[in-house]
Parts: C-alpha cells; structure tokens; sequence
C-alpha cells in the first residue's frame, strides 16, 4: 500500500470514529438533559410537560404520607419554595436524609393530574447541606415575594 | 505544641518546594552541577518534612486534641481508634495534606529507584515535581491549613461523617490519591524531556512503571470506592457516573491510554509525541479531578461543603500547570519525529486505535460532566446530565475497544496481515460466538440478546489472551512467559471478567423496594426473604435498629441477613446493607425506614447475578498491572545503564 493511501485510510478510520461519538454525544446529550425547575416555575407552567425535569426545594412540614397498600411502598409529599408548592408521588425508599423541612430535589415528570411522578429523590449526604440550586430557588422566590408585598403596599 | 510542629513542617515543605522547583531546573539549563545537586536531597527532606507533618496531625486525632479546628469538626472521644487515623483525611484539609504526602513520597521513590536518569534528567524531573508540590502545599497553606487553631478547645468534637466510617473508605482514599498524583511522575517525565530536548525510547522506557504503578493505585482506589457505595450507601448500586466518580474514571482511561501508547513507544520509537501530550493530559485530568471534588462547583453525591476561594486557587494552578505544558509541547513537538514505519494492518494501528477510542471516551464523559457547569456559567438553566447520557456513550465505545483487545494481542508489530491474523483468532471467534449465545440461555434467568453481546465480547477477549499466551509458552511452557506478557493477559483477562460482571448485573438485576412487617415473606429470584423483625442497637458512637432477615431457597435455609439502620450522634442516619456474597449472585438487604405502628418496614431487596466479578476484574486488572511492574527487563535496564554510565565516566 503506498505511503497516501495509508494516511487516507488512517484519516478516514479516524473521521469515522469521531462521527460515531460526535453522533453518540449529541443524540444522548438531547435525551438525557433534565433541566432545574422550583414549584414557582412549575406553577407557572414553565416546566415541560412530556420531559423529565428536576424539581427542587423544601419539604413542606406535615405533608409526608405513606400511601402505600399491601406491601408497596408509596409516598407523597409537597415540594415548597415558600411560594408556591407541588406534590410529589414516589413509589420506594426515600432516602436517609429525607426529612420534612430539609431540602430536596426529585427527577421525575409531572403527571396529568398535576402531581409529580419522581423516579428518584435526592437528598445530600452531609446533613447541613443544601443543594445549590434549591437554595438558589428558594432565594429567588423570598425575593420576588418580597417584591410582591412591597408592590401589594403602594397606595 | 504538636500541630505547631506541623505547621512548621509544613512551611518548610513549602520553601523546600520551591527550591527544588526552580534550582535544578535552572541549573540543568545553565550547567551549573552545584544547583543541580541540590534536587535529590531537597526531595527527600520535603517528604521527610511531610511526613512529620502527617504524623503531627495524625497524633492531634489520636490524642483527640479538639484545640485543632480540624480535628474538632472531624473526630470525637467515642470514634473508635481506627476511625480516628482515617479521620486524618476524612475531609478536606486532612486529605489535601495526604496528597502533597503522597506526591512527595512518589518523588523520594523517583530519587531511590531511578538511579539509571542521567543526573540532568533526574534533576528537571525532581524540579518539575517540586513546582508541582509548591503549588499543591502554597494551596494547603494559604487556603487549607489543617492545623488552624480552635481556641478555647472544645470539650467534644463533632464526630467524623458516619459514611466514612467503615474499612473501605479507611482504604479508599489512599489509594486513589496514590494513582491521582502517580501520574504526576509521567508527567514530570515528559516535561523533563521536553525540556531537556530528548524524547527517545530510554524516556518511555523510564516512564512505563512509573505509570504502571500509578495505574495500578487508581484502578484498586476506582473499585474499592464503588464496592464501598456498594454496600455502605444501602442502594445496591456500584457506579452512578456521579461528577466525582467521573473525576476519577477520566484520569484511569486516559492513564490506560498512556500506558498502552509508552509500549509503542518504548518498544517501537513511534507516537512520541502523542505519549508526551497524553502525559499532560493524564495528569491535567488528575489536577481537575482534584479540583471538582474539592471545590464543590458540581452537585454531586459526595458534595462537600467547599469554599469558592480553594476552587479558583485550583483552577489558576490548573490553568498553569496545563497551559505551560501545552506551551512547552507546542515549542518543542514539532521538532519531535518518529520516524518509524508501520502498516495499516499492524498492532501500531490497533494500539492507535485504542488510544483513539479511549480518548473519545475520555473526552465525551469529561462533556457530560462539564456541561451543567458551562450551561450554568452562560446562565442558560441549570441542569443535569444523567447516568443514561453516560451509559448511552460509554457502552457503545466500550464495544469496539473489547474487539480490538483480540485483534491486537494477536498481531504482530510493524507488519502483518489479515489473513494471518484472521487464522490466529478463527477458533477464538467461533467458540466466543458459541459461548456467549449459550450462557445467557443455560445460565440465567432468560435470554437476552444484549446480554449474550456482552458474554461473546468478554469470551473472544478471554480466548483471545488465552491463544497469546500459547503463542508465547509455545516450546517453553508456561514459565516461559515473562512477567510482562503475564502482566497483559491478566489485565486483558480482567477486562473480560469485569464485562461479563457488568453486562449480567445490569441486565438481570431484581430490585424491590417492600414494605413488610415482621413474619412476612417476600419471593424474589426464586429466593424466599422472610422478615423476622427488628430489634434495637446501641454501638459505640450510635444507636439503631437491626433487622432480622432469612432466606431460603425451595424450602432450603440459605442464610440470615441483619441489616441495620443507624443514628450516630451527629444525627445523621446511615444504612448498613446486609449482603450474602457469592461468586454467581449477591443477595443484598437494607431497612428503608419505620412504616407504622406495627413494626413494618420499608425494606430494599435485591438479588444481584455475579456483581462480584465487577470488582473481581478490576483486581486481576491490578495484578496485571504488578506484574508487568515487577517486569525483570526494567531492572536488568536499570544495571546496564547504571554499569554503561559508571564505566563511561572511568
């Protein structure tokens, strides 16, 4: 084989591996994004509707029920940043760290009659932790109420 | 008095550092011998520095000496003796100052085993790893001192995170730090001959235990952390593509990369310049390992608390460190040629190929990581990307690197054929189609035909090697193999054994989550789990519950599981798995939380098909790995060179 025609055929196996994982990576980064959404967002439709979305905040105090019969496990619970609030329905073991009033993120879609299916429920390891991102949420959203009420009170 | 002492150490480390970084280097390009004699003596003091350092701090966690801010926040009185010297590096501070131990100790090694290195060499070596080591301690004391002062001490500490409690991560993080900044030493080298001008094969043939040895670390660090999230993280799941598990997988797939391309090079003289910059890369990738873990910018399971200061110190050091060296390689590659030829079907190509593929992957897993925190820098959202983004790439990567593996092996260098080779792997190729189509119909559950891809994949890499090592005990027997050839059939037979692990647990794993209360039955995986109910504990440093669980298979006792639920006095709960290993299928069991009045629990049951051989490839990779190390050509080299160098100067 001459000298070209090998560094064409080097060239060309090259190209064809970058391609496939080009292609890999694009098709696999599309499906498998989920974006970040507080119930503020999520009430006010911003959340898709037919796309798994992260749902972030606190745990409203005295929402946890154990739904389950026979030997399923099910619970709900009420997602809050102070503002607004979303339901959210597991089927499983929530984990060590779930506690009502802690922060929370479920992976999950939301569901026709506006709960929240999550197939996994993240709490943090180290139990002074905050997710970044709920604590963000929870921020925004103390902010935009304080707005709200100073809005309210103009004459 | 004692953490003073460390401190002490440890500013002194940090001048010893810098001294070793800059003198040799200067003096090996200005030619002054004086300068360049100070860098063997400069690394061993900095390690003997450094481990009074460590042993100081060590001794303040033993003594419980809560006047120490780190060691208050991260021991107690009631935290058994053990725990207490891996609470050491149980956080930050602790485990940054193992690393500069760890790096410093690789160094010393370099000062005792490389004695072959000119002494020009060994002095840019020793410097570059001494620049290293002063960003790494400036880092530690300007930012992270562990032996920052608590005053007035308090009566009691806080307790080491309950999660790090256990014998696997006592082990955990050694190791791993012993691969990441392993890498260092193939770094230091390539830079070394860089700078030095002379990238030859005597380069790669210095550098391939060193990164053998490094490799070796990560890869035990690597399994030992996912059989750790195994079982003491009570979900059954051993890999997550979580950002700090990527962290590590990025530096052992390009590290294997490196390893493979420094054989080309060594034995062959060609991919210099490819086995320079993989070295950069390798070790780069180390750097922003550390600085992902460390500076918390990723939401991520391990998610320490962090500070953003430590996070940009490590960026600029990570920004110095790689684009120096790019800046170096881009200098001085070009004039770096390999002038050695190969045909297109020949194991250069195959061995090109193989870093192709692992780089990609490389690469595609470091997007996947990065990317939440690029969009999130462009204020685009914040988002996530998923363990499916992972495996949708890796998987398919993964495919052709396991049909290379055979190729590879059987082919010889510079030249061949492929109807020679074609007539080496003919019987490999239909007993590995045999095989794998049949054990996933005999063996398990049901068929599946993305289990029997896996079982051909691993076959045709376990038949393959095993026609190697004929080939190369033809005549001789087996002893006649050479520790390095053994060292490439066992990691290649590791590599089969970990996808024949991964393929079964993932595809027929069952997995429920049951509520039961106590006498109930539960069936699965033709396994009866009978749940006799709990009682309560009282350990050293936390209270719990212990449940009691038997199973039996078609009426035959198998055996009694306890997992236990705890509460350590931090308050933060943890689960202990109860686990019956076995060689074909773990059966795994973790209480989930109370249910009611009645004594019912959540539990999680899981029978996990030959889970085990997950992290049983992983150590016959290892064993590869020490055994190619323990190679007796690297040793006989090292006496002719030494003998060539001493009969050169008389």
């Amino acid at each position: 084989m001459k000298a070209r025609h090998k560094r064409f055929t080097f060239l060309v196996v090259g190209l064809v591996v970058l391609a496939a994982a080009a292609y890999l990576v694009f098709q696999a980064l599309g499906n498998n994004l989920s974006y970040f959404f507080s119930p503020t967002e999520v009430a006010e439709g911003k959340a898709p509707a037919n796309h798994v979305f992260r749902l972030g905040g606190l745990v409203e105090p005295g929402s946890l029920k154990r739904e389950g019969e026979g030997k399923t496990v099910l619970a709900t619970f009420m997602v809050t940043d102070n503002q607004r609030s979303v339901k959210v329905r597991y089927q499983g073991i929530l984990p060590d760290l779930f506690a009502e009033g802690q922060g929370v993120i479920a992976q999950g879609r939301m569901g026709p009659d506006g709960v929240f299916v999550a197939d996994e429920v993240l709490a943090k390891h180290d139990e002074n932790y905050m997710p970044p991102e709920v604590a963000a949420a929870l921020e925004k959203a103390h902010d935009e109420g304080v707005a709200e009420m100073a809005g309210g009170n103009k004459p | 008095m004692i953490p003073e002492i460390g401190h002490l150490a440890l500013i002194v480390a940090l001048v010893v550092a810098l001294v070793q970084g800059i003198f040799p280097i200067v003096g090996a390009y200005k030619g002054y011998a004086s300068w360049v004699a100070v860098s063997k003596p400069a690394a061993r003091l900095q390690f003997l520095l450094l481990l009074t350092s460590f042993a100081c701090l060590t001794w303040s966690f033993l003594q419980s000496d809560f006047s120490v801010l780190y060691v208050a926040e991260n021991s107690n009185t009631k935290l058994p003796q053990i725990f207490k010297f891996s609470a050491v590096w149980g956080a930050h501070e602790g485990s940054l100052l193992l690393w500069a131990l760890i790096l410093s100790a690789w160094t010393a090694a370099v000062t005792l085993f490389g004695r072959s290195l000119s002494p020009l060499m060994m002095a840019r070596v020793l410097g570059v790893l001494g620049l290293v080591a002063t960003g790494f301690l400036a880092f530690l004391i300007f930012t992270s001192n562990p032996f920052e002062r608590l005053l007035p001490a308090v009566a009691e500490g806080r307790d080491l995170n309950p999660l790090l409690q256990d014998i696997g991560l006592v082990m955990h993080p050694p190791m791993l730090y012993m691969g990441y900044v392993g890498f260092a030493i193939p770094f230091a080298f390539a830079i070394a001959a860089m700078l030095g001008g002379r990238l030859d094969a005597a380069w790669a043939r210095w550098s391939r235990p060193w990164t053998q040895a490094a490799w070796v670390f990560l890869t035990l660090g690597i399994a030992l952390g996912s059989w750790w999230a195994y079982y003491e993280l009570g979900w059954g799941g051993w890999w997550f593509w979580d950002p700090v598990e990527n962290a590590s997988f990025m530096p052992w797939l390009a590290g294997t990369a490196l390893m493979h391309s420094l054989a080309v090079t060594e034995k062959r003289g060609a991919f210099k310049a490819w086995t320079v910059l993989l070295a950069i890369f390798t070790f780069s990738l180390s750097l922003l390992g550390t600085f992902l873990v460390r500076s918390g910018v990723l939401t991520s399971v391990h998610a320490f608390a962090s500070d953003p200061s430590r996070g940009l110190f490590i960026l600029l050091f990570l920004a110095v460190v790689v684009g120096s060296s790019l800046a170096l390689y881009a200098a001085r590659a070009s004039k770096v040629r390999s002038h050695v030829r190969f045909e297109l079907v020949s194991r250069e190509t195959a061995l090109l190929l193989n870093n192709v593929i692992l780089v990609v992957t490389t690469v595609s897993i470091l997007l996947g990581t990065l990317y939440p925190l690029i969009i999130d820098a462009l204020g685009a959202g914040k988002i996530s990307v998923g363990p499916p983004y992972f495996n949708a790439v890796f998987i398919p990567l993964t495919i052709p690197l396991a049909i290379l593996i055979g190729v590879g092996t059987v082919a010889r260098w510079k030249r061949d054929s492929v109807a020679n080779i074609w007539a080496k792997v003919r019987l490999a190729f239909v007993a590995s189609l045999v095989f794998g189509l049949v054990f996933p119909a005999v063996a398990m559950a049901h068929f599946s035909w993305k289990a029997a891809l896996g079982m051909v994949l691993a076959f045709w890499v376990f038949f393959t090697t095993l026609r190697v090592i004929r080939d190369h005990a033809r005549g001789r027997g087996l002893g006649g193999l050479s520790l390095s050839q053994w060292g490439m059939a066992l990691g290649h037979i590791g590599v089969a054994v970990f996808i024949v692990g991964i393929t079964l647990t993932s595809l027929y794993s069952l997995e429920e989550d049951v509520r039961l209360a106590p006498g109930d039955h539960y069936g699965l995986g033709g396994y009866d789990f009978h749940f006799k109910g709990t009682t309560s504990i009282q350990g050293p440093n936390y209270q719990g519950a212990r449940g009691e669980v038997l199973i039996t298979r078609d009426g035959e006792p198998v055996t009694v599981l306890y997992p236990e639920k705890r509460n350590y006095l931090t308050g933060m709960p943890m689960t202990e798995a109860g686990i019956d290993a076995g060689l074909t299928r773990d059966l795994f069991v973790a209480l989930g939380e109370p249910l009611g009045e009645d004594g019912a629990w959540a539990v999680r049951i899981y029978v996990k098909p030959y889970v085990r051989w997950i992290w049983l490839g992983a150590l016959i990779m290892a064993l590869g790995g020490v055994c190619s190390l323990a190679d007796k050509r690297y040793r006989v080299l090292a006496r002719r060179e030494r003998e060539a160098l001493v009969g050169g100067v008389a």
